[in-house]
């Protein structure tokens, strides 16, 4: 086997431990200079971006990989922890590799005016890092739990990072709260599965599950707990406070990790109850009815969230809390994709006899688009918190109110402005365009009002941020900016990076679909490949 | 056991953790209550691996049948390292928490939730 | 590789090809600026022909006359207030209310599966 085999066969646990050991290196490192320490993230970064590009490579040609802690083969029963990586798992790799590098550029010069306390706070985002791409790969859900946990207290620990803030200080207090609680419920929820079946492997569990009371009991607490880690409404509260007071370049890491519980929440119901959610074999005909039930719930809570984020957002002052209101109600809009899939399934029956059980064509479309949408909001709120951050840097203010003809000096802040104007509301050609063309001509054909809903929310993002341009950029000059600048360098190239790829997914989405959305989607309701490659073709 | 006490006192214990976090106005009041919810879960997961007559599930000790009949005469081992886990993992929120705690009494001076609320709406 | 590029998006009811698109938009443009440069050209300038029109109303300095950020969209937030009255109360800051919408969501999620 030459090198670029063993790197691939090694590189799902390298992928997580090299940020893991970088984030205990820097205070060593941070001793010797400033770059340095900036450099040495950036270096390790690239590092795992290379193993994640490597893996991603071989997975999309060979099916799934897994990797086994601690012994050489599997043996069956499966007690040991592992690493499962799918389609999905290294397209959601990918998207947290991209928001962290363009987050670690952009804080070299976005962090430079702070005193001290950079080590701790590069340490927390490796650490961060860390915990995300572990939630993506691995394929034991008590693992799964502790990665889960790992997220919530280092991001809580960087919401605080403005010590100085009153308001930082109580948003990350309602953070650890809630997402504590939540945490303790997804552990009950693994005592349940352990209590009956005794595996904690999620290949396991989906094969050996029978959808019995306690199981469903468990259903509700992971997707309820995992849909509010995730930001669904009405339980979306700590979102526009959390990443309204972080540091920018925090908060787009945060979006990962947001992503990431999102991830969970699907690879739970299509993986783990995947044998009654998403089977078409006949002998599932009873359990029709469950899974439309938890479309509908999912259709439902995605729809109050997307038309809650958008009329909230359209009363906010403060720049940052605005956007955060806005990435609530893209989330709305990727629960709206699943729901829709789960919802449509039936049955076809000749007299009373079941002969059939399908799904439509138009449920894989729309799960389609709510994968292409994970990456599109991504980018597109991404570049919104930056451009949020650039201001913040230039003019030290937050509010709305104070805020006025910015354009005069700060031109590629506004053409960047522009760029994310466009994609967040679903204007052509940007990404957001395809994804949600594919979400609202899919959920037409189940339910006209939802689409309709869909549609009109994308309306009333692009009057919020036509506000905001109005308000912060375009007016007369006001005599307490003379002295705005742009930005420095590191900064614009930061956002510059994220502008590109929303370009080019705009004008090429054909291709983006056929490489990376189609396999992640047939990836997710997949299952019995999923599980045939731990248990062997059982 | 005798009547499942022990699954009625994990009803009991998270009952009164929540009622702690929703009613009560002092923050450390609410710290407390996550703290409660998080003992209850702990005792969920060592309940659920009781098994009448077991011993103590050491690895040098172990009794005869436990290689052919798994898990034996033991207790099951696996949910008392799920246990130890969890029980780190909330001795490290539980600092950050009263730390934050510490720093929001100096902000804003009160302990009371329904006066720390400048970010609303 | 140049016939991947270039492909359409098909969903299963449309389609939509972004390069096309945008060669219209750039004809159009186009056709747009050469319709525009046939209008007339010749305007008296310092005079009252080049001065913003308020309803009759004296035009004070820029900075004192531009909206401010919160009150862009005054008629639509006077029209819906009773919508907002009602979201404003439900997102009030109260860290326990938090987890009481959590506990509730939990409960009619819980009803509505357990029964179906």
């Amino acid at each position: 086997m030459n090198l670029i085999d063993i790197l691939i066969q090694h590189s799902p646990p390298l992928i997580v431990a090299v940020p893991l050991f970088s984030a205990f290196l820097i205070p060593l490192v941070s001793r010797i200079n400033e770059k340095v320490r900036n450099a040495f993230a950036l270096v390790m970064m690239s590092i795992t971006g290379f193993f994640i590009a490597l893996l991603a490579s071989d997975v999309f040609a060979n099916g799934p990989r897994i990797y086994v802690f601690g012994a050489k083969d599997l043996a069956i029963p499966v007690v040991r922890i592992l690493f499962e990586v799918d389609s999905l798992s290294v397209f959601m790799a990918i998207v947290t590799f991209i928001l962290v590098f363009v987050s670690l550029v952009y804080s070299w010069s976005f962090m430079k005016k702070e005193n001290d306390g950079l080590d701790k706070y590069y340490t927390l985002i490796l650490l961060l890092v860390t915990s995300t791409l572990g939630m993506e790969l691995t394929g034991d859900i008590f693992n799964f739990f502790v990665f889960l946990e790992i997220s919530c207290i280092s991001s809580c620990a960087l919401i605080a990072f403005w010590v100085h803030k009153a308001e930082a200080l109580e948003a990350a207090f309602k953070y650890i709260v809630i997402s504590s609680i939540g945490a303790l419920f997804v552990l009950f929820a693994i005592g349940i599965f352990y209590a009956q079946y005794n595996a904690l492997n999620i290949a396991t569990l989906s094969n050996v599950l029978q959808f019995t009371f306690l199981d469903k009991i468990a259903l509700v607490l992971l997707v309820v707990v995992l849909g509010m880690k995730a930001g669904l409404v009405p339980m979306h509260m700590w979102l526009p406070d959390s990443y309204g007071q972080a540091p920018p370049s925090v908060t787009i890491v945060i979006i990962g990790a947001t992503q990431a519980s999102l991830y969970g929440a699907f690879r739970i119901i299509s993986t783990i109850y995947g044998n009654f959610f998403n089977s078409t074999d006949l002998s599932v005909v009873n359990f029709v009815l469950n899974t439309n039930a938890i479309g509908w719930v999912i259709i439902i809570l995605a729809i109050l969230t997307i038309l809650i984020g958008v009329v909230m957002a359209l009363i906010q002052t403060d720049f940052r809390r605005l956007i955060g209101f806005v990435a609530v109600a893209e989330i709305g809009y990727i629960f709206l994709g699943m729901g829709v899939r789960l919802a449509s399934k039936y049955v076809e029956s000749v007299g009373n006899v079941p002969t059939a059980i399908v799904f439509p064509a138009y449920g894989s479309i729309a799960l389609q688009g709510s994968i292409f949408h994970i990456i599109n909001d991504c980018l597109d709120i991404s570049l919104l918190f930056l451009v949020a951050g650039a201001i913040y840097y230039a003019t030290r203010e937050t509010s709305l109110d104070e805020m006025s003809g910015l354009a005069r000096k700060m031109k590629y802040t506004t053409v960047f402005f522009l760029i994310g104007l466009l994609a967040v509301s679903g204007v052509p050609p940007m990404n957001g365009f395809s994804s949600k063309l594919l979400i609202y001509e899919s959920t037409y054909q189940l339910n006209p009002i939802i689409s309709i809903i869909a549609i009109l929310a994308s309306i009333m993002l692009l009057a919020v941020f036509v506000k905001v341009f109005y308000s912060a950029f375009l007016g007369p000059k006001i005599s307490k900016f003379e002295n705005v600048e742009e930005v420095p360098k590191s900064m614009l190239i930061g956002m510059g990076v994220i502008a590109c790829i929303i370009i080019i997914f705009g004008l090429f989405p054909n291709m983006i679909i056929h490489y990376l959305v189609e396999p992640a989607a047939n990836a997710l309701i997949n299952n019995a490949q999923y599980i045939s490659t731990v248990l062997g073709g059982v | 056991m005798i009547f499942n006490i022990p699954f009625i006192a994990v009803v009991a214990m998270i009952f009164i953790g929540l009622f702690a976090v929703l009613f009560k106005r002092n923050l450390i009041k609410i710290v407390l209550g996550i703290s409660i919810i998080e003992s209850g879960v702990n005792l969920f997961l060592i309940t659920l691996g009781y098994r009448e007559g077991g011993v103590a599930p050491i690895y040098t000790s172990a009794p005869s049948d436990a290689i052919t009949n798994t898990p034996g005469s033991m207790v099951l081992p696996v949910p008392q390292a799920l246990t130890l886990t969890s029980i780190v993992i909330g001795v490290a929120v539980l600092a950050l928490m009263l730390s934050l705690v510490m720093h929001i009494y100096k902000q804003y001076g009160t302990l009371n939730v329904r006066k720390i609320r400048r970010l609303k709406e | 590789m140049l016939e991947t590029l270039l492909e359409t998006l098909k969903t299963g009811s449309g389609f939509w090809n972004p390069v096309v698109w945008a060669v219209a938009i750039v004809i159009i443009f186009l056709l747009v600026y050469i319709l525009r440069g046939f209008g007339k050209k010749e305007y008296k300038k310092e005079t009252g022909q080049t001065q913003a029109f308020l309803s009759g109303n004296p035009e004070y300095e820029k900075e004192s006359m531009h909206v401010k950020g919160s009150n862009v969209y005054w008629g639509f937030t006077e029209t819906l207030k009773s919508v907002y009255a009602v979201l404003k109360r439900m997102h009030n800051g109260n860290a326990s209310d938090y987890v009481l919408w959590f506990l509730i969501i939990l409960a009619v999620v819980f009803i509505f599966v357990g029964l179906i």
